[in-house]
This record gives structure tokens, sequence and C-alpha cells, in this order.
């Protein structure tokens, strides 16, 4: 981040997350559009950071499944076997 | 995660002992809780463990259960204290885990890895390579920033919802937080910088 005054780049940085997940103000949500558009390396990094939340979105969406036999164990350990479907 | 997404648990029955009540918790939170026990821990037997350890202490303490935050939370935060607790039981000579305040840590925020890789096709992007590197990647986190960002981006819980179920305020949550995905990010941009390197060649 060279090409740029770094102490910006860096301050904008502290409101990234809330940046990427819509919950910014739309003043500072302006200053990072507005840096960005001159910045590359910040413009990277807003891009990247995104898209490795979205991986991981994605692959949560995908489901949550507890393996057959591990169920089975915790149905028996809770004494709740009658309800075994 | 949304309740709605289930049947609603009724909280009366579980309080009067209805099985059948609680058999319809587990079935409804299960799933969530063996996940964010397996990306905490990393280890199957482990997760299975504080899966089967938070229901049994959901079921022991449901009468206290005064309903300040959602069933969900609850459940999410007796599923991360075990968690938790289990690592320190097998690391005894790890610190506490809140006990050093985020600002003292000298964590840099600078990201080092500049390297543009979202240009890369998804499918390029989750081979089973891929994916590997993104559960490894939540495994390099430090304990106190992988639980936050499990709960907030994995199990999708709110800002305030996971500081329900960590005790941390909502500035704890938000730092630790953007450090945990400023983090994954330089992690995943390695890992990706070199799929784009191979690809230009």
């Amino acid at each position: 981040m060279s090409e740029h005054d770094y102490s910006r780049c860096q301050s904008l940085l502290a409101s990234l997350s809330e940046y990427v997940d819509g919950t910014l103000g739309e003043e500072l949500c302006a200053d990072i559009e507005s840096h960005i558009a001159g910045c590359r390396d910040c413009h990277i990094v807003v891009d990247t950071l995104r898209k490795t939340i979205h991986l991981y979105h994605t692959t949560t969406a995908e489901g949550a499944s507890v393996p057959e036999v591990v169920r089975e164990r915790l149905y028996r350990t809770l004494n709740l076997e009658d309800y075994l479907t | 995660m949304s309740e709605n997404t289930f049947k609603v648990v009724s909280i009366e029955a579980l309080r009067s002992g209805d099985r059948l009540e609680f058999a319809c918790l587990v079935e409804a939170y299960s799933g969530q809780i063996y996940r964010l026990a397996l990306k905490m821990l990393g280890q199957p037997q482990d997760a299975e463990d504080v899966l089967q350890n938070t229901f049994l202490k959901a079921f022991q303490h449901i009468q206290g259960f005064e309903g300040r935050s959602s069933l969900s939370t609850w459940l999410y935060r007796i599923a991360s204290n075990e968690a938790l607790m289990l690592i320190r039981r097998k690391r005894p000579e790890t610190p506490l885990v809140d006990l050093t305040p985020d600002e003292e840590e000298g964590d840099s925020f600078a990201p080092v890895n500049l390297a543009d890789w979202c240009c890369l096709p998804e499918d390029e992007l989750l081979t089973s390579e891929g994916r590997l590197r993104l559960d490894q990647a939540i495994q390099r986190l430090p304990e106190k920033l992988r639980i936050v960002f499990l709960l907030r981006d994995i199990e999708g819980l709110s800002i305030d919802e996971t500081g329900q179920a960590l005790d941390l305020s909502e500035t704890a949550v938000k730092t630790r937080l953007l450090r945990a995905r400023l983090r994954l990010r330089e992690d995943l941009s390695a890992y990706y910088a070199e799929r784009l390197g191979e690809r230009r060649k």
C-alpha cells in the first residue's frame, strides 16, 4: 500500500467488516468507496475479503448433518433412543 | 441461524420434562452444534463429546433458561463453553482464552498478500483441496478469534447474539471478527495466489 497515505488505508481497514456486511453508516461507506476507487491495493483487500466470506457462506449453506452413528450414540446417551427414526 | 427454520420448540414443554419435545430440540439443533464443535476442535471424537455434553447440560439446566436469549443462542453458548473447556483440558498450558484484552495483542491489521484471486471461477476455488484449505485456515485461527468467526459467519448469529453466547461486548465481537476475517483472507490469498500462478503458466 505504498502509493497512498498508509495511515488512511489502515484506518479504513478497521471498518471493513461492517462495510462488507452492509452495516456501515452511509458516510463511512462513501469514505471507503472513494478511497478504494483510487487505491488498487485496498480494492483487492475488499474484494478478496468479500470473496473469503462468500466462500465460507457457500460451503456452510450446503448444510449441517450429524453422521448417523454419532446421532445414534447421542440419542442413546440422552435416553431418547425411542425417538430415533 | 433462524429459529424459523425449525419446528418451534416449546420451552414450557421442555421445562415440564416432555421427552418428545426434547427429541425435537435435539433433532432441530444437533447438526449445527456438531458443525460448530467439529470446526472449532478439528477432531470428530472431540466434536461428538461436545455435542453430547451440550445436550446433557441443556437437559440439566433447562429450568434455569430464562429466555433472555433465544434457545439457539443458549445452546450455542453451552456448546462454545464446552469446546473451549475441552481445548483447555487438552492443553492446560494455554492461557485462558479471554484474559488478554484485544488491544494488547499487537495483532497487526495490515494485509500482506495482495494477490487478486477473485477472478478464479467458483469451481476452481471450491475444489476438494480448496475446501480442505478453508477448514485448515479456520483451524489456524487463535481460539478466541475462531469461535467468534464460527458463531457469526458459519452459524449465522448476529453480532449481538455472538456477544450473548460468549459474554463479550459488541465492540469485542466486532474486533475479533474483523481480525479473524482478515487472517482468513490472508491465508486463502496465499493459497489461491499459487493457483492463480499455476493457471497463468
